[in-house]
């Protein structure tokens, strides 16, 4: 981003006998302003898909009332929180029950900061990225357990307790599996990391030449393969990436405290959890962190496993895949009237679609390209990356209306019994197999 | 199938010869009044004894009949199918009667209840404490005599 | 660690808690997660409803018994009615009696209903829950249809019903057994065999038999610890004895680790009694005889006398004791609530579990609140 004010700075005449560092620090504002309306609209709209994502799992209709479908409906919470009374415990400390929200805020909202979105776009462009996103993100437990200890609740007091050893616990094989990502990767840098895959199936500037066993047989054999989706980090070593790509998961439910691991909050149990006494404005501050980390760590896996930004398939496959899908779904339509066989149909049209691009070997990916405008790179890189990372976003909504939730000591059994030894036999392998093919 | 009320009453009775007080027979369900005294013999015999096997305190009831208060057992046998109404009286002021929680542990609840309701202290209870008023309830609401009060901690209940 | 000493907290649980199923309080000790100690405090609700009894007439009380255990109340009309009936030496007329046992089974189906979808919740799986609502309303729907009450209902009178059934009634009601009857294999593969549910629920909160029958539990409570009791079979009431129906037991399931007396049986066992119940419906439906559905004196005054009569209600045993003086009124009229005595062994199993057990336990057991406090 700097160089963005760099230029603006060179460009505008009138900016020219103010030292740099004030149109920076102007700049650096704006952007913030940007992106926090945009963490908070999007955490809005995606309290309206969970609640449409329940309803639709719960045999319900969701909010309907509030605009067409209901699609207003969080703006109208997000009226009603602002409206509320902000009500703080007569016994709580003071200071820290206030503080406590935004800690808790600026430690997810941070990471957005350094999330690559688009083909050379991100809000600031750091060559530690992962490591930062995974300092800032693990900040938030700070937060929690402010909140819990100022609210003199002890529903609170065991939320936050519940929450920093879920937290602390879960960061170990999340660490451990990026760690094997890395080793793949060769960067800490997230625009690299998605920058350097080639859709044909290398890493240039990464250590990996080639694809790996056994996807090489496909590619050294078939001169019209084109790899495409096969070429992103997830389908490097076959098992072991996938089995890395289960564990982040997994440890992403956890530590963004989400059904099956929402035992921090487990409404059930302890009322509300760590947030039991805040109301208002504060609580949505909580809130809106629960969505802006859910998609922190979606965007993430979608950086270290789906290739980012980058299109699965190529034009071809694109356009075949609808066509088809959408040819199947009129097939099906007038035998069933199962809107979930129909939606099969349609997936599995879509996935014939997919298959019959790859084979035809159609080496183009970018539309952008296609058509000859290079600024269409840019929306489609953040087209394919928000539909990545919300894939994964809509995935943890789905399991959240599904599943029943573990308890405490078989929480902490699963993370340091099964995911931290499977994590570092992976990170094993995966070290061997990064050797054997460098 | 079980034992029949007969049978029942002449185990006890030759078990504990003075125990009964009366029988009645010609009722819809017959019943028998065993002396307070006793009464956690009898009981624990009702339920140690092979043949009559009553594991399973039904329901335990307090009743008033303006002259006495009277508690009432309604045994049943789960395995022999049969089952008894056993009776025991005790006098308004300070009623007394031994606990039988020892023999069936619902007796705790439903005793805690009786005392709630009733008044009757029933000796080696371990926590009788009321259960459904609050701690600092004045009276008995069950008794016949029991005056509804005019106010609770100065919230006026009319 | 040995030789760290933590101090115990006491925490109050409820009676504002999302999951004390209304308004009961739970004062436990806890050390850390662990439970130490867990005291029940009930009562918020009391109205003393057995000292209403003794101030209305019979037939007046009847509503305050729908008001005890308002989500299976067709068993305390039921119970009271039985009671007063045989005070007055009569019986219901037979096609009364037929759909007494309808409206019962109906009513147990959707108390179960209820019992399974919040226990989940209790687990923390929300969606069953709406699943288990949108079939109750199904059955609520019929119960509207039939008596004009969704939930406290003043259904069955002394010497009867309140109103006759139709065939709409019965065509919907087929209609909601077709629907109804593959929605149970929907549920057990959303949530009984859940591996999360399972290790929830599996080997926690176990009632030895001769734990549940000393403490008195009845009811799926009782069954799910491998006792076979039940009312309906042992001591059969209106014309129970004529229907074909298992009585579904808690089991050692070794493939998921469950034991006798656990909370997953004491859930499935509820589960299954659906099932039975759905049978009992069918046979019901298939014969109605006709003839007076309502037949009762009209003045209701029984002799003196006392009867206790117990049924088989969605919770366990409903006893009503009444004790009648020959006047309109009667002289004592006791309750013998299911969910209070089932509640009283809460402090004995509730003790070292962890908090989130102790949920799962108070859910299994499936207490109504006001049934307990009345």
């Amino acid at each position: 981003m700097k160089e963005f004010i760099e230029h603006l700075y060179n460009e505008l005449e009138f900016l020219e006998g103010l030292p740099f560092i004030i149109p920076f620090i102007i700049g650096s504002f704006i952007l913030a302003f940007i992106i926090i309306n945009f963490i908070a609209v999007f955490a809005g709209v995606c309290t309206y898909i969970e609640r449409k994502v329940a309803a639709r799992i719960q045999a319900r209709v969701g909010p309907y009332m509030v605009g067409p479908h209901g699609i207003l409906q969080w703006l109208a919470d997000a009226l009603k929180l602002l409206f509320k009374e902000d009500t703080v415990p007569e016994k709580a400390d003071k200071l820290l029950f206030k503080l406590a929200p935004f800690i808790v805020f600026a430690g997810s909202f941070a990471c957005w900061v350094a999330l690559p979105l688009a083909p050379a776009f991100s809000p600031a462009r750091l060559n530690i990225g992962i490591l930062y996103i995974i300092a800032f993100g693990s900040s938030v437990i700070l937060g929690i357990l402010m909140a819990g200890w100022a609210s003199s609740s002890k529903w609170a007091l065991f939320g936050a307790m519940r929450s920093a050893a879920q937290i602390v616990s879960y960061e170990v094989p999340t660490g451990l599996t990026i760690l094997a990502m890395l080793l793949i990767t060769g960067t800490l840098d997230m625009h690299n990391t998605i920058a350097q895959i080639n859709l044909d199936g290398t890493i240039s500037g990464g250590q990996s030449q080639g694809l790996p066993f056994p996807l090489n047989y496909f590619s050294t054999n078939a001169d019209n393969f084109s790899a495409g989706m096969f070429s992103w980090y997830i389908f490097r070593y076959p098992p072991f990436t996938f089995i890395a790509f289960i564990i982040i998961y997994i440890c992403a439910l956890a530590e963004t405290n989400r059904v099956p691991f929402d035992i921090p909050e487990a409404e059930s149990e302890l009322v509300s959890g760590y947030h039991t006494e805040y109301s208002g404005m504060r609580f949505s501050f909580f809130f809106l962190s629960e969505y802006a980390n859910m998609f922190v760590f979606s965007a993430i896996i979608t950086t270290l496993f789906l290739g980012g930004w980058l299109p699965p398939f190529n034009i071809t496959g694109s356009l075949l895949a609808p066509a088809c899908g959408i040819i199947l779904y009129m097939l099906v339509k007038g035998k069933t009237t199962d809107p979930a066989n129909r939606f099969i149909a349609f997936c599995t049209g879509a996935g014939i679609g997919i298959f019959l691009g790859v084979l035809s070997g159609d080496k183009n990916y970018w539309f952008a390209d296609y058509l000859g405008i290079q600024s269409l790179r840019f929306i489609e890189g953040l087209f394919w990356f928000f539909t990545k990372s919300f894939g994964l976003v809509i995935l943890m909504m789905w399991l959240r209306w599904t599943i029943p939730r573990y308890r405490v000591d078989q929480l902490m059994e699963l993370c340091w019994k099964k995911l931290t030894p499977l994590a570092f036999i992976n990170l094993f392998c995966i070290g061997i197999l990064e050797w054997l093919y460098k | 199938m079980g034992l029949t009320f007969k049978e029942i009453v002449e185990k006890v009775k030759t078990q504990f010869p003075d125990s009964i007080v009366s029988t009645q027979e010609e009722v819809i369900q017959p019943w028998f009044e065993t002396k307070p005294e006793i009464l956690n013999k009898v009981c624990r015999f009702l339920k140690d004894d092979i043949e009559l096997d009553f594991d399973f305190c039904e329901s335990i009831s307090g009743v008033d009949d303006t002259k006495n208060l009277w508690v009432v057992y309604h045994l049943t046998s789960l395995r022999k199918k049969h089952l008894i109404i056993l009776k025991t009286k005790t006098e308004r002021e300070n009623s007394q009667l031994p606990t039988v929680m020892d023999i069936w542990k619902t007796a705790d609840w439903q005793e805690r209840e009786i005392y709630d309701l009733y008044g009757i202290k029933f000796d080696g209870h371990h926590d009788l404490r009321r259960i459904l008023l609050p701690e600092d309830w004045q009276g008995h609401p069950l008794r016949k005599d029991y005056k509804f009060p005019e106010d609770y901690d100065g919230i006026p209940l009319r | 660690m040995p030789g760290i000493k933590t101090q115990e907290i006491l925490v109050n649980m409820g009676p504002q808690h999302p999951s004390t199923h209304g308004v009961l309080r739970l004062v436990i000790k806890t050390d850390g997660e662990l439970v130490t100690e867990v005291t029940p405090i009930v009562g918020y609700l009391h109205r003393c409803a057995e000292k209403i009894g003794e101030n209305v007439t019979y037939d007046q009380w009847i509503p305050y018994t729908d008001r005890m255990d308002y989500i299976a109340a067709m068993g305390n009309n039921l119970g009271i009615s039985l009671a007063v009936e045989k005070l007055l030496g009569m019986e219901a007329p037979p096609r009364a009696q037929v759909i007494r046992v309808l409206v019962c089974e109906l009513n147990r189906v959707a108390s179960h209903l209820i019992a399974f979808g919040t226990f989940g919740l209790d687990v923390g799986a929300f969606t069953p829950f709406l699943y288990a609502w949108r079939e109750r309303e199904m059955i609520l729907n019929l119960f509207e249809m039939l008596c004009g009450a969704r939930m406290t209902f003043n259904y069955i009178r002394i010497g009867g019903i309140s109103f006759d059934i139709d065939q709409k009634f019965i065509d919907k009601t087929k209609e909601f057994i077709e629907w109804f009857e593959p929605r149970i294999k929907e549920y057990n593969d959303l949530l009984t065999y859940n591996r999360i549910f399972v290790e929830r629920t599996a080997k926690i909160g176990i009632i030895s038999p001769e734990r549940a029958i000393s403490y008195g539990l009845t009811g799926p409570n009782l069954r799910a610890s491998g006792v076979n009791f039940d009312v309906r079979k042992d001591f059969p009431y209106c014309g129970y004895e004529k229907y074909q129906f298992n009585i579904p037991l808690g089991r050692d399931v070794p493939e998921i680790g469950a034991v006798t007396g656990d909370c997953w049986n004491r859930y499935y066992v509820r589960i299954e009694e659906m099932i039975e119940s759905i049978k009992i419906i069918k046979q019901t439906l298939e014969n109605i005889p006709a003839g007076e559905y309502y037949d009762a004196p009209k003045k209701i005054k029984p002799k003196a006398g006392e009867v206790y009569t117990r049924i088989e209600n969605a919770r366990g045993i409903v006893g009503f004791y009444i004790i009648s003086d020959g006047s309109e009124k009667p002289v004592r009229a006791k309750v013998r609530a299911p969910s209070f005595i089932n509640l009283s062994i809460l402090p004995e199993i509730g003790k070292n579990v962890l908090v989130a057990d102790l949920i799962a336990i108070l859910g299994s057991i499936d207490i109504v609140l006001g049934e307990i406090d009345r």
